[in-house]
């Protein structure tokens, strides 16, 4: 999987995203994420090749994820799905 | 056709005009936004929604193509599109959009995860069942043509082929 690592000040939490390259909700929150110097991983699901698109999604479903990109999963248990600010930063404690 | 982002724009430019919309108020987010529809028609062959995962089979994502069926009901509820490029005059002088509900159905989402056909027994009744003919409509700006395949271009509203969608009436019944 081409999972790409953005490096951040802050790396108390295990921040993963699921994201689309064309997606403008998508761009913000990895900007917001960017600002705040948080640490997080994404995966951009549109320009992955068919098998690895399925296991994307077998994991976005396993995970009972609700519809809409981006998906920021924190510490592997906290899912929240769209460009949601407040959400994200509170769950990050900031 | 070369697809730039210039044709991009002033296909989405055009259409807010004739539809009464405004596009995004943040540059930034719009450029991106275009930028994305380029990048969806150069992968795909049409503009299918930058924010939503295309697969590239025109059938399966033929409610996504930009502007998706989608649209018009959540410019009227919400008062912008779910992508944010379209969106009403008051959230458009607000100057912040903000993210709305996905309207879209999950199955159609992703197709992986549809049930399967087969439990399912569809009977489709159009009318090319009779003449080889059916009906078009044109997604863009509503023109309806009866003709054995959609029009190279919208006779009206000057939209390309990829912009017609089939009227289909269908009658299901369940094998069980």
């Amino acid at each position: 999987m081409p999972i790409t690592k953005v490096e951040g000040v802050r790396k108390d939490h295990k921040v993963f995203l699921y994201t689309l390259s064309t997606c403008g909700w998508c761009k913000k929150t990895k900007e917001l994420l960017r600002e705040k110097g948080v640490a997080y991983e994404y995966l951009d699901v549109d320009v992955l090749k068919a098998e690895e698109r399925k296991a994307a999604v077998e994991d976005l479903h396993r995970r009972n994820a609700p519809l809409g990109f981006p998906i920021v999963i924190i510490d592997d248990n906290q899912l929240i799905s769209g460009y949601q600010p407040e959400k994200i930063l509170g769950a990050l404690g900031l | 056709m070369t697809v730039t982002i210039a044709s991009v724009k002033q296909r989405a430019e055009s259409d807010a005009r004739s539809r009464g919309y405004y596009l995004n108020p943040d540059p930034k987010f719009l450029s991106d936004l275009f930028e994305g529809l380029k990048t969806n028609e150069d992968r795909y062959g049409y503009p299918s929604c930058p924010c939503r995962p295309g697969t590239g089979v025109y059938e399966q994502d033929r409610d996504i193509i930009c502007p998706c069926d989608y649209r018009d009901p959540d410019v009227v509820e919400y008062g912008a599109c779910y992508c944010s490029l379209y969106v009403n005059k008051e959230v458009y002088d607000s100057g912040k959009p903000i993210p709305i509900p996905e309207r879209r159905p999950a199955e159609k989402m992703f197709p992986e995860l549809a049930p399967k056909p087969a439990e399912v027994l569809l009977v489709t009744a159009t009318s090319s069942q009779t003449t080889g003919r059916i009906l078009w409509y044109c997604k863009q700006c509503g023109y309806v043509v009866f003709r054995e395949d959609a029009p190279y271009i919208c006779p009206i509203c000057k939209a390309k082929k990829e912009f017609f969608a089939e009227v289909r009436l269908e009658v299901q019944q369940r094998t069980s």
